[in-house]
Parts: structure tokens; C-alpha cells; sequence
């Protein structure tokens, strides 16, 4: 750790910055920690005791599902393992880490992307939404989660919050889509148990159901 | 197979919020700097250990590299700008179709969300022993594993192989070339535009690499002129499954007839050699000649002079005789021969 590593808090660093200031302040070293020592740093972070140094520079605030978190990010970090280590959403699953499977999916501004191959530093400032964000707040399911269950469109369903999120993401493009359109807005998810007619059945109702609470 | 374990090793992660700052970086750190786009070529390359750079220079937070501008003879695309974008661009769509098609045929709708056009042209090669990091010969080494008795090389070259081969996998490159694209760098040493089928190089130049960054290069914008405007485009790509698979092979054409003759034409085909190959011997054989399967056929026979198959891909001969069939000729009137 160099002395210029402390000098400045990461996320302060704005994303416009003068040469000095990024020279100096957005250089920051990827600093080596064992998995094993940086999951409990994170945990004890979690229950808000003060950390060692090199933690500020790492520390950043992500916008996930409606809430500002803190956390304690390594520069080499992709967002699922943030979600499900850091944060505890377990929600988000996964499945190969290549962006092969679709199981990590989640919404950065409303687009599907697969967090296993993004690097969570590159989503500060950005609205990160995953499965756990898609209940209302009196725990009222999202219309797609409610079509999910509808037609029991899942077998072991550790696939599902991927293609649930996938859905989510793609009728923000195109609200009223035939099966074949879903079909194809789902293409990069899949699933091991294979009923994707099924599955596709259930997103279909969501979709209505989403268009019908739309209207409501 | 990718196995999982952990997270990557540890790299500084730089975010410059321009071009100029990028290659101060890069400059600074040389080598062990690593340029890195959406990531979805650069995270494979790190999650297995195979290259381990100290720095990587995210162009993420660039705003000049990602937007698709009007330019007084056609479009400039910036680097930055993702596959998605491209596929949904009002002009791209309605002028420069081909590349659309080609765009929205890539991996899938995730990794095009995410997949930028500069990547998708900068990608290294998918030869499964390289980036198994295998000391192959493009690793450096002494050997080709795929093109030995035991090999697994159904994906690889049958043409223009010189140890190494291994083939681009690009879908969108042979899109540019047959839209006589232009690629512009930003060198140390200032700007330099080149031709797109000039920016792919060959094992005999560089095995390497496949393409002519330098470290310290960055692409910054693809132009495409005017020329190729509305021109009768096709493009098809062949693959394993319809979502995620590489190209077994693809070509592009883009064309302007007059009556029922061919006045001018491009052709690209990937997944046949180290780089895109633009066929220009095609061009000047059915330059002038009637659109229809003759032509085709005698321009599929063309193409494929001098291909040499491995042991496992020899259905790449036909299957681009056939690509570049119909590519001329048009699908209708095509039909498989062997
Ligand atoms: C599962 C999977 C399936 C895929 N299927 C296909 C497919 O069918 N067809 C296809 O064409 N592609 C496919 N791809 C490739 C994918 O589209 C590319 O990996 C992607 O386009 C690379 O772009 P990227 O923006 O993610 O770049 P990165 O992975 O970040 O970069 C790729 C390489 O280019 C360099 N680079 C990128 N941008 C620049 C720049 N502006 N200047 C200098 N160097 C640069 C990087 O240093 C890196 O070496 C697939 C990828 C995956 C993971
Ligand atoms: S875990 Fe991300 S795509 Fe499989
Ligand atoms: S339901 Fe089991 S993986 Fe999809």
C-alpha cells in the first residue's frame, strides 16, 4: 500500500476527475487479502465495527434495490460475489461465473446483465435491482414472481431468479410480447432441469399479469 | 470447463474518465496493463490465472468512446458502445443493416447488453488449449495441440494456417469488412485509421496475436462510409446453438446489382483462418456476372481454393463453399451440395 492509497476516500473520487486528482486518488491497489480473512472483514463490517486500513479506499456505496449500502469492495470483485458474500443477497445465484448460464442476472439501470462478469467498482452511481428487490414493501410479489407461482414454472428453480430478472428486464423494452419474442428475450438463461416450455408459460403470465396491474 | 474459485487475483483498477488519460495509463503501466472493455473476452483470461496483469484500465467511464454519430460520409461508432446498441440504432439498422444482423446474432442478450463493438472485434481467439493456457505457440511456446493426430479442432482453420490454428471469433468483423469499415487508433504516437480487414493479422505476422494493438493502443471508433448505404446485405452465421455458441463460420456480403447483374460487391468470411477473410478473388470473379446460382456456385468453388482441412473440421470446405453460395446468390436459389 503506497502512502497515496489512504489520501482520498474512493467513492469521493468523482467520475470527472482532474489528471492530479486521478493519478493520485483513482490509482488504487487491488489489496491482496486472503478469501478467508477478507469474508470475515466484511462480516464484521456488516455489523458496523471499524476495519483496518486500506478498507476507506475500498469502500464504496452501491445503489441495490432502492437502498444505499456500505460496503467493503476489492478491486477485482464482480458484483455477484458482492451480492451474495457482502451483502447477503443470496438470491442471486451462481451458476458457471463465464456468463455461460444466465443464473446471476440482475438489473444495472434497468438492463439484464449477468453479475458474474462485472466488476462491481464499475457499478457505483448505478441502480442495481435482484430478485430480493421485487416484492413491494408490504411483501406483495412482483406480477412476474406472481405468474411464477401461478403456473408452478419451476422445478428446482435455482435458475429462476436469473430468468425472473431476465423477464423483468426485457418487458421494460417490450411490455406486450409474443411467445416467441419472451422466447427469445430469455435466450441467454438456462436451466438445467429443461421445462422451458413451462417455464416460458409462467413468464408469459407474469407478463400478463404485469400489463394487467399496469392498468390497475 | 470453467471451474470456479474465488475471485480473480488481485490487479490496480483504473477508471480515467478520457481517452487521453486511458493512455497515460497504459503508457505508464506497459505490459502489465490490460485494457478492459465489457469484460466478457478479459474475465475468462483472469479468472483462470492465464494472464495476470497488475493494472487494468476500465474504459467503462469514457463518454466520447460510446455513441454512434453521423459523420459527413457515413457513421463513426464509438469502441465503447455495446453490441445492443448497436443491434437497436435507428440508422445502423436502416442503412447498415448487415452489421445489425451480425451484432444481434452474438452470444446472447446479456452479453450483448454488456459486449462492446471494440471488444467483439478485439477478442482473442477461443482454441480451447490456448486459453486453457496450454503452452501452445501462441502462448509462446512450441506447439500446436489442436492440430495434432489426437487434437480437438472441428472450430479451427482451414485456411492460412502456419502453426497455429486457431480462428477469430468475431461475428461482427466480417460485417465491417464487407461495409469497408474503417478502425481508428489512438497509438503513443498520435491517431491512425486503418482498413478493418488490415486491423486482423495472421500467425505469419504475429501469432500472437490477432489483431494490430500494441500495448499502449487503444481503439477508439469504427467509421463506416456511405459507400455500402442500403446495399442488399446477407449475413449468416453457423453455430452449435442458437444462443452463446461462436461461429463454426459466417459470412457477410453486401452488394449492388444493376438489372440482374452483380455491379459491385464485398464479401467477408470468419471462423475460416486466423483473421476475417475478405475474399477479393470472389469479388473480381462475379463483379459483372448474373445474380444466380451459377455464379454462386463457381464463387463457393473459388473461395474455398487452398483450403486445407484437419482431422475434424473438413465440413468447414463445403459449409463455406456453400456460405458464400448463398451469400451471392441468395438463398432461395440455393441448395447443399457436398
Ligand atoms: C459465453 C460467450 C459467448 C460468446 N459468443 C460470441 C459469439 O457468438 N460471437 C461473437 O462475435 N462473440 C461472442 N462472444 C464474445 C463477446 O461478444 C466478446 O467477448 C465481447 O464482444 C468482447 O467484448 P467486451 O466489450 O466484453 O470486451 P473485453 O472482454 O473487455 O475485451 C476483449 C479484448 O479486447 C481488448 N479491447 C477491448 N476494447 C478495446 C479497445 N477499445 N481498445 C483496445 N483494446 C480493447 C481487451 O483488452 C481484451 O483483450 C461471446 C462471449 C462469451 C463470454
Ligand atoms: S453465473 Fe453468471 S452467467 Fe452463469
Ligand atoms: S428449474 Fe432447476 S435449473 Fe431451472
Amino acid at each position: 500500500m503506497t502512502e497515496k492509497a489512504g489520501s482520498k476516500a474512493f467513492e469521493d473520487v468523482p467520475k470527472a476527475v482532474s489528471r492530479r486528482n486521478f493519478i493520485k486518488g483513482v490509482i488504487t491497489s487491488g489489496v491482496a487479502v486472503s478469501s478467508a480473512s477478507y469474508l470475515f472483514r466484511a462480516s464484521s463490517l456488516l455489523q458496523g465495527q471499524q476495519s483496518t486500513a486500506g478498507v476507506g479506499e475500498r469502500l464504496i456505496t452501491l445503489n441495490v434495490n432502492g437502498q444505499q449500502r456500505r460496503v467493503d469492495v476489492m478491486r477485482q470483485e464482480t458484483l455477484a460475489w458482492t451480492l451474495r458474500y457482502k451483502l447477503g443477497l443470496t438470491g442471486t445465484k451462481l451458476g458457471c461465473d463465464r456468463a455461460e448460464c444466465g443464473s446471476c442476472t440482475v438489473l444495472i439501470d434497468d438492463i439484464p446483465y449477468y453479475s458474474c462478469s462485472v466488476l462491481t467498482h464499475t457499478v457505483r452511481g448505478r441502480k442495481v435491482v435482484t430478485i430480493e428487490g421485487l416484492a413491494a414493501a408490504d411483501g406483495t410479489l412482483h406480477p412476474v414472481q406472481q405468474g411464477v407461482i401461478d403456473e408452478q414454472g419451476f422445478q428446482c428453480a435455482f435458475c429462476m431468479p436469473g430468468f425472473i430478472m431476465t423477464t423483468v428486464g426485457y418487458l421494460k423494452t417490450n411490455s406486450n410480447p409474443t411467445r416467441q419474442e419472451l422466447a427469445q428475450g430469455i435466450s441467454g438463461n438456462l436451466c438445467r432441469c429443461q421445462d422451458y416450455d413451462k417455464i416460458l408459460t409462467a413468464l408469459m403470465r407474469g407478463a400478463e399479469n404485469m400489463r394487467r396491474s399496469n392498468l390497475g | 470447463m470453467a471451474v470456479i474459485r474465488d475471485v480473480m487475483p488481485a490487479f490496480e483498477l483504473f477508471q480515467p474518465s478520457s481517452v487521453a488519460d486511458a493512455q497515460k495509463l497504459l503508457e505508464q503501466h506497459g505490459p502489465d496493463a490490460w485494457v478492459l472493455a465489457g469484460g466478457l473476452d478479459s474475465f475468462d483470461w483472469l479468472k483462470d490465472r492465464i494472464r495476470k496483469p497488475k493494472a487494468v484500465v476500465d474504459l467503462s467511464g469514457i463518454e466520447e468512446l460510446r455513441s454512434v454519430r453521423t459523420t459527413g460520409d457515413g457513421i463513426e461508432i464509438g469502441a465503447m458502445t455495446t453490441l445492443t446498441e448497436v443491434v437497436n440504432h435507428p440508422i445502423i439498422k436502416q442503412k447498415y443493416g448487415l452489421l445489425a444482423q451480425a451484432a444481434e446474432l452474438v452470444a446472447s442478450p446479456q452479453i450483448r447488453n454488456q459486449g462492446t463493438l471494440g471488444g467483439n472485434v478485439s477478442q482473442d481467439t477461443r482454441c480451447w488449449y490456448y486459453r486453457g493456457g496450454w503452452p501452445c505457440y501462441r502462448a509462446g511456446g512450441n506447439i500446436c495441440y489442436a492440430d495434432t493426430p489426437e487434437g480437438r479442432n472441428r472450430e479451427h482453420a482451414i485456411l492460412h494456417a502456419d502453426r497455429c490454428v486457431a480462428v477469430n471469433p468475431s461475428d461482427s468483423a466480417p460485417a465491417l469488412i464487407a461495409l469497408d469499415a474503417r478502425f481508428v487508433l489512438r497509438t503513443p504516437k498520435g491517431e491512425r485509421v486503418v482498413d478493418a480487414e488490415d486491423y486482423f493479422i495472421g500467425p505469419e505476422i504475429d501469432i500472437t496475436r490477432l489483431h494490430i494493438l500494441q500495448p499502449g493502443d487503444l481503439l477508439t471508433a469504427i467509421r463506416i462510409p456511405s459507400t455500402w448505404a442500403g446495399a442488399q446485405f446477407y449475413f449468416e452465421k453457423i453455430r452449435d446453438r442458437n444462443v452463446w455458441d461462436f461461429p463454426l463460420m459466417n459470412v457477410a456480403s453486401a452488394m449492388v446489382t444493376s438489372g440482374d447483374s452483380i455491379e459491385r460487391i464485398r464479401i467477408a468470411v470468419n471462423g475460416a483462418a486466423a483473421r476475417p477473410l475478405r475474399l477479393k478473388a470472389v469479388e473480381d470473379a462475379v463483379r459483372g456476372k448474373p445474380r444466380n446460382t451459377a455464379t454462386g456456385e463457381m464463387a463457393g468453388k473459388l473461395a474455398v481454393q487452398g483450403a486445407v482441412p484437419l482431422q475434424f473440421n473438413a465440413y468447414k470446405i463445403p459449409l463455406m463453399r456453400n456460405l458464400v453460395k448463398r451469400a451471392i446468390s441468395g438463398v432461395e436459389e440455393a441448395t447443399w451440395a457436398s
